[in-house]
């Protein structure tokens, strides 16, 4: 009996000592479902391809439980060394002296990468005021226009609209035809609000949209915006635009339910069409407003890796291998064909062009050349808000009463961007210096 | 009196209760005391700066409109969540009571919504009322053309997280009064009887306020309920939309802290939720245990 137990024991220790041969890196992610089935290839691909280290992946929940998760075990100390968070957590990890930046990571590891090669509106989100790059963009996606061709044909539409004024023609005839709906929108903020003052070239918050400080005010109530909205509510009337609810699933569902004939939501949806919708339908970039010579780029969604600061120098040089590996051309195509997030570096853009890939999947190419098109301004790099998702519930909730007509675009405009500048004094007291 | 001096000397006891103790502790003391303390702190998601600021969370809160606005809807919710629970557990009851053929097994399947998980309540109802795909949301559209839409008419909305929280509730409405019923001696309602009194006189004379116990009792649970365990329900159905039109306090609490990592105001709300509580306890505890008797 006491053999066996030393036995045992002995195993133990020696197991003990195989698994600390490779430096492990604790990794915490939000991918669920396919994509977590996706990443954890990524992962195997890395874990295979050298022996030093051993990346460990966890799903952790959402992108809100996860950050949670990840906050928790920091206060513990027992923080992992890469959280992977959502764009709008961006002001709280860089504020929040927790993290050690991607840029000085890779420098003080000697780790090149060439960061002239990936899409200027992609990095421009993760950068500080003083261009220095703090968390690895890894799934990003953004915004565009699918529109269901059997629809379109039955209504006798050759063309996606291009402009919010043709948006309207558009789907009053889709309404003639016998649709129930002509527009839904999912992510409305995002897409108008957002997304929609980047493309216009104006401003969304003070402080070149919160990149230059941490107490910003929005701006966005601008007769553009507010008219944009108008016209929408307007368009309620006769259902060429309807209200479904919240984020992406309710405006996804109406649409591949064959209901509406146009629907706006991140460029990561395409998987979900690939696979479920029963009808003919096609991408196109999102619609601006006519007269407008210069559309600029969307702006980016999706989450970016975090280095969490309190590890030990080995484990840090590790993790920057890790990310020069995530950097590669050749993951970012694979990356891209298997989950449908932008492919985020030219030379990747490139080679998939040469493999003629965009010939047969042309509205993956879509949100690649809305993302590209002409130089980001201050207006269009991204947003640096505190307190964002709280300010993004808000405009929910201001957007809601607009559609239900318990506001006007203007009042309903003017109230979220009060209650918003509310949270973003709340914030910048929280994290005074 | 040999008994008692015994346990006097002894350290048994205070060993007996400990492990308690230290799960009071823990699981409610500890956490009660740090959502205390942060209450008056204002502090960044990791925990790296605080101060302390005395009552400014609580000024930020009650100088904010819509923690009015959520107080309104929470206490309009809890009571007509509390009303409707118990009057329905009360109708089923008495004629659950009245049954003379499959008593038993109406009474058990009647009990079987109480085991359901509230946020698969919310579920449930949602896929019946959802205005684009549920059953009974056609129906209200198609057929009896009332526009129905809890994603944008906040009414409906509120009517469905109501409807749900409640009918989750009904079972346990149902136990309590059914067991109320089966101790009002038989002599007391025949003897009405005799006298003369009609089945509705006997219920509202004789029935009622012998349950009155009961319905107290009863209030205060569905009160507490209402307020601190509809959360599923509140997160599956509508997130506190349309525009926080059912953002109840507790939900309100989550979605500050946890989604928008505004610890402070978070904490303040948790301690204005915890003085509701306190006041339900000792009023339960006052009343219901010494005044409401009649039996």
């Amino acid at each position: 009996m006491l053999k066996k137990i030393t036995l045992a024991l002995l195993l133990n220790v020696c197991f003990i000592f195989t698994a600390q041969a490779a430096t492990e890196i604790q990794w915490w992610h939000s991918m669920e479902g396919e994509l977590g089935k996706t990443l954890d290839g990524l992962v195997a691909k890395y874990n295979s391809s050298q022996s030093n280290y051993k990346v460990i992946a966890t799903y952790r929940g959402n992108y809100t439980e996860s950050l949670n998760a990840a906050i928790a075990a920091f206060r513990a100390k027992k923080q992992p060394h890469i959280v992977q968070v959502f764009e709008v957590g961006t002001q709280t990890m860089m504020n929040s002296g927790t993290i050690y930046p991607v840029q000085d990571l890779l420098t003080d590891n000697k780790v090149s990468v060439n960061w002239n090669d990936f899409l200027a509106p992609v990095l421009s989100y993760y950068r500080d005021s003083k261009g220095k790059l703090l968390s690895m963009p890894f799934n990003s996606s953004t915004p565009i226009m699918y529109y269901n061709l059997d629809m379109f044909q039955k209504a006798g539409i050759k063309n996606p609209p291009t402009t919010w004024q043709e948006l309207r023609e558009t789907s009053k005839k889709l309404i003639r035809s016998g649709a129930k709906c002509g527009t839904v929108i999912g992510w409305q903020q995002w897409i108008l609000l957002e997304n929609f003052s980047a493309i216009h070239d104006l401003p969304f918050a003070t402080l070149e949209n919160g990149f230059t400080g941490i107490n910003p005010k929005l701006t966005y109530n601008n007769p553009a915006i507010i008219n944009n909205i108008k016209m929408l509510r307007e368009m309620m009337s006769d259902n060429s635009f309807r209200y479904e609810g919240r984020r992406t699933d309710p405006s996804k569902k109406v649409f591949l339910a064959g209901l509406c004939g146009i629907y706006m939501d991140s460029s990561s949806s395409i998987g979900a069409l690939k696979k479920v919708a029963k009808f003919k339908w096609a991408a196109a970039p999102l619609p601006y407003n006519e007269g407008l010579k210069k559309p600029l780029n969307s702006i980016i969604g999706g989450a970016t890796l975090w280095v969490f600061k309190g590890h030990k120098p080995l484990e840090y040089k590790g993790v920057a291998d890790f990310v020069s590996f995530l950097a590669k051309s050749e993951k970012q195509i694979w990356w891209h064909k298997e989950t449908g997030y932008l492919p985020i570096t030219m030379t990747a853009y490139e080679q998939l062009k040469k493999e003629g890939y965009f010939k047969k999947e042309p509205y993956q190419e879509v949100a690649i050349k809305q993302l590209t098109r002409g130089t980001p301004t201050v207006n269009s790099r991204g947003l640096r808000l505190g307190n964002f998702t709280q300010i993004r519930d808000v405009m929910d909730e201001e957007l809601e009463k607009i559609w239900a007509g318990k506001s006007t675009p203007e009042e309903g405009i003017k109230s979220s961007v009060e209650r918003g500048n509310r949270l973003l004094e709340q914030y910048a007291k929280t994290t005074r210096p | 009196m040999l008994k008692r001096a015994h346990y006097k000397r002894s350290i048994l006891p205070y060993l007996l209760v400990m492990p308690q103790i230290f799960v009071t502790i823990v699981f409610f003391f500890w956490p009660a005391a740090k959502a205390l303390i942060g209450a008056f702190l204002l502090t960044d998601p990791f925990g790296q700066k605080s101060t302390f600021v005395w009552f400014e969370n609580f000024k930020v809160l009650f100088s904010t409109p819509e923690y009015y606005t959520s107080l309104k809807i929470t206490l309009f919710f809890s009571a007509m969540t509390a009303l409707l629970s118990i009057s329905a557990g009360l109708l089923l009851a008495v004629l659950a009571n009245r049954l003379i053929k499959f008593k038993s097994l109406v009474q058990t399947v009647l009990i079987w919504p109480y085991a359901v998980a509230p946020a698969m309540a919310g579920m449930l109802w949602l896929f019946l009322f959802h205005p684009s795909y549920g059953m009974i949301g056609f129906f209200l559209n198609e057929v009896m053309k009332l526009g129905w839409n809890p994603v944008l008419n906040n009414n409906h909305a509120l009517l469905l997280v109501i409807i749900a929280s409640a009918w989750k509730q009904v079972s346990y409405n149902f136990i309590f009064f059914l067991s109320g019923l089966q101790s009002i001696p038989k002599s007391v309602i025949e003897a009405a009887a005799i006298d003369g009194a009609g089945p509705s006189t006997r219920f509202w004379k004789i029935v009622f306020p012998l349950l009155s116990p009961t319905v107290f009792f009863l209030v205060v649970m569905n009160l507490v309920y209402a307020l601190f365990d509809t959360f599923g329900v509140i997160h599956t159905t509508t997130q506190g939309g349309p525009g926080g039109a059912t953002n109840i306090l507790v939900y309100k609490v989550y979605a500050d802290g946890f989604v928008g990592l505004d610890l402070g105001s978070s904490a303040a709300q948790s301690v204005i939720l915890m003085i509701i509580t306190i006041i339900f306890t000792v009023i339960q505890f006052k009343y219901v245990e010494k005044k409401v008797q009649y039996t």
